[in-house]
């Protein structure tokens, strides 16, 4: 024993080390998304200089300065937050969802949530207003339990057939396509003017925030992460295999069952309001796993910043090449989120799931 | 040095309408190593997977007197090769889940190089789990099983893909762990001549039913390998005693 001393000493050095690494990347992220964070703040098309933005936080949401107070407190801050938590949002269920189906290409968007949102969205756009509730809680209640739906859909099939990757994955897929068409039919069925709206909310956009949204979203995350963070460990062993997380106590049914609703309601969360904003769910977690490797303790607070920074560096992109009329974050990371995609693929093929 | 027993009684599982195993009873004290062998196909995997809780059966089985508990348990199933990328310790230290918090403790950390040390993987231990061959990750998956001080170990094939330099560690290594916790280790094994030379008695199954149980001598008879293996064999002695098989040929009653 007392030869092995040295060597556990030695190893519990690099371990510690490790571990004080990856705190390191997190909070480089942490910092990044606080400077992204203000960059988006003191921009936007009203091209208020930097002076007046101080002016207007100062001078808080009721100051003199009317346009000033509402540009920053009712336009820029809840668009920003919302981009946070949209981003934290869309990570943590990517993250989730990659880990308990054992697979580098699963997120909240190829599974078909998103279109289940879409489609609870269109649904209660068109046929909403005959509610006694009004339109901005009805659409997003409405999208909220449609991601449900789905949820359970694919959760069914997989309880049905075998809950593997290969199952669940086609499951989505089917979900995906049953949404989509639907959808397709209310908007085919729909007038142009609800039509427009409906398109609209499809565009992901963080225009459509406000603070209702921001605080309905934070109580959604506030609500889920504990429960995700008690799986902390769960989640990491699950990464060694069903069989062997098993074997070691962790009965992966329930597991899996709890983080399907999990990732349900932090999906419904961030895309009932602001609309469906593609890729965030899918390299969040790839950019998390390659800074901090799969302890899923750093690996899921750093899948929540990593998509805050996506959300909000494709928001402060968007203002900076069209500073008059804003793209919504949902274009940009459609688009940005493509060639991503074929690095993952790219990186995935030269060795391990990354 | 202690006084558990593994008690079996009339174990049964089913697979659809398929009987896999049928009325097993016997009792296995701890303290010892115990092998379970049989042709391919007698249950020897779903044997060990109903006793480790991950299947169910019929009838009960017992550890010192209570159902089984997987904290107490050590089970590792038959390898499949794993893709994480995680280090070689950090898989070690998974082997304590239950118990590691935001911050892990020293005494986790030192518990898991211990271990990979007596297996002879320090030097491993930063290594990534995916880079790794079947038979290193096979070693690292004992280990996880062992840092969890299971006083029931479970062992499915897991020497299978060593070599034997590592096959004749590890054994040697779980022999120290019986003797050093008195804990009752079952170890699916296909190659009987490792089998009686690193355990202390034998369980052999056949199509689903014991054939026999007990000291080597015992079990491995004429009679049983005739009757489990469907061939002949002779048996000679090695000059430790222990019982050498030499097959001979399938035999015509087949």
């Amino acid at each position: 024993m007392e030869s092995q001393a040295p060597i556990a000493v030695q190893l519990r050095g690099a371990y510690r080390r490790g571990a004080l690494r990856r705190m390191a990347a997190l909070s480089g992220a942490v910092l990044v998304l606080v400077f992204l964070v203000l960059l988006d703040l003191v921009t936007g098309p009203s091209g208020m200089p930097l002076d007046e933005v101080w002016a207007a936080l100062i001078a808080g949401p009721n100051g003199e300065d009317r346009l000033a107070a509402t540009i920053l407190w009712y336009l820029r801050m809840p668009q920003t937050f919302m981009g946070v938590i949209v981003g934290a949002c869309l990570g943590l269920a990517g993250l989730q969802m990659q880990t308990i189906l054992n697979n580098p290409l699963a997120s909240p968007f190829t599974l078909g949530f998103s279109a289940a949102a879409g489609f609870g969205a269109a649904l209660a756009i068109m046929y909403g207003a005959n509610l006694p509730a009004p339109n901005y809680l009805v659409v997003p209640i409405s999208a909220f339990l449609m991601t449900l739906l789905a949820c359970f859909i694919v959760y069914f099939i997989a309880r049905l057939r075998g809950a593997t990757p290969e199952i669940l994955v086609l499951a989505g897929i089917a979900v995906l396509f049953f949404f989509q068409s639907l959808q397709s039919l209310l908007q085919f069925m729909a007038s142009p003017e609800v039509l427009q709206e409906i398109v609209f909310w499809l565009f992901g956009s963080l225009l459509k925030a406000s603070w209702t949204s921001v605080l309905v979203a934070l109580v959604v995350a506030v609500v889920c992460i504990p429960i995700m963070l008690r799986d902390v460990w769960n989640l990491t062993v699950l990464r060694l295999g069903d069989a062997n997380a098993a074997s070691l106590g962790i009965s992966v049914d329930t597991l899996r069952r709890r983080s399907f609703i999990l990732v349900a309601l932090l999906t419904a969360a961030a895309v009932s309001f602001v609309g469906t904003i593609g890729f965030v769910g899918l390299i969040a977690p790839h950019v998390a796993r390659s800074f901090v490797g799969e302890d899923h303790r750093f690996g899921l607070p750093m899948a929540a910043v990593a998509g805050g920074i996506i959300i909000i560096g494709a928001s402060v992109f968007g203002k900076f090449i069209s500073p008059n009329a804003v793209i919504p974050v949902g274009i940009i990371t459609a688009v940005a989120g493509v060639p991503m995609l074929f690095a993952v693929i790219v990186k995935r093929s030269s060795g391990g799931m990354r | 040095m202690t006084d558990k027993a593994l008690v079996l009684s009339d174990m049964s599982v089913t697979h659809g309408r398929a009987e896999i195993l049928t009325d097993i009873s016997l009792s296995l004290a701890s303290g010892q190593i115990v092998g379970i062998t049989g042709p391919n196909g007698a249950g020897k995997s779903t044997f060990l997977s109903a006793i480790g809780k991950q299947v169910g059966y019929g009838g009960t089985v017992q550890w010192d007197g209570e159902e089984v508990h997987l904290a107490r348990v050590g089970y590792m199933p038959q390898h499949s090769s794993v893709r994480a990328d995680m280090s070689v310790l950090e898989a070690v230290l998974l082997g304590r889940h239950e118990q590691l918090g935001w911050r892990i403790k020293d005494a986790d950390i030192n518990a898991a190089t211990t271990v990979l040390a007596s297996l002879g993987m320090a030097h491993l231990s930063q290594r990534q789990m995916n880079t790794l061959s079947g038979g290193q990750q096979q070693l690292v998956l004992i280990a996880q099983r062992l840092v969890r001080k299971p006083d029931l170990l479970l062992l499915d094939e897991s020497t299978s893909a060593l070599d034997i330099h590592h096959q004749m560690r590890v054994m040697e290594h779980l022999r120290s762990y019986v003797r050093d916790t008195g804990a009752l280790i079952l170890i699916a094994m296909h190659d009987l001549n490792l089998a009686t030379r690193h355990t202390n008695g034998l369980v052999m199954l056949s199509e689903g039913r014991l054939v026999a149980h007990g000291d080597h001598e015992n079990v491995l008879t004429m009679e049983t390998i005739r009757k489990a293996y469907k061939i002949e064999a002779e048996l000679l002695r090695s000059s430790e005693g222990a019982p050498i098989i030499v097959p001979l040929s399938p035999s015509v009653m087949g």
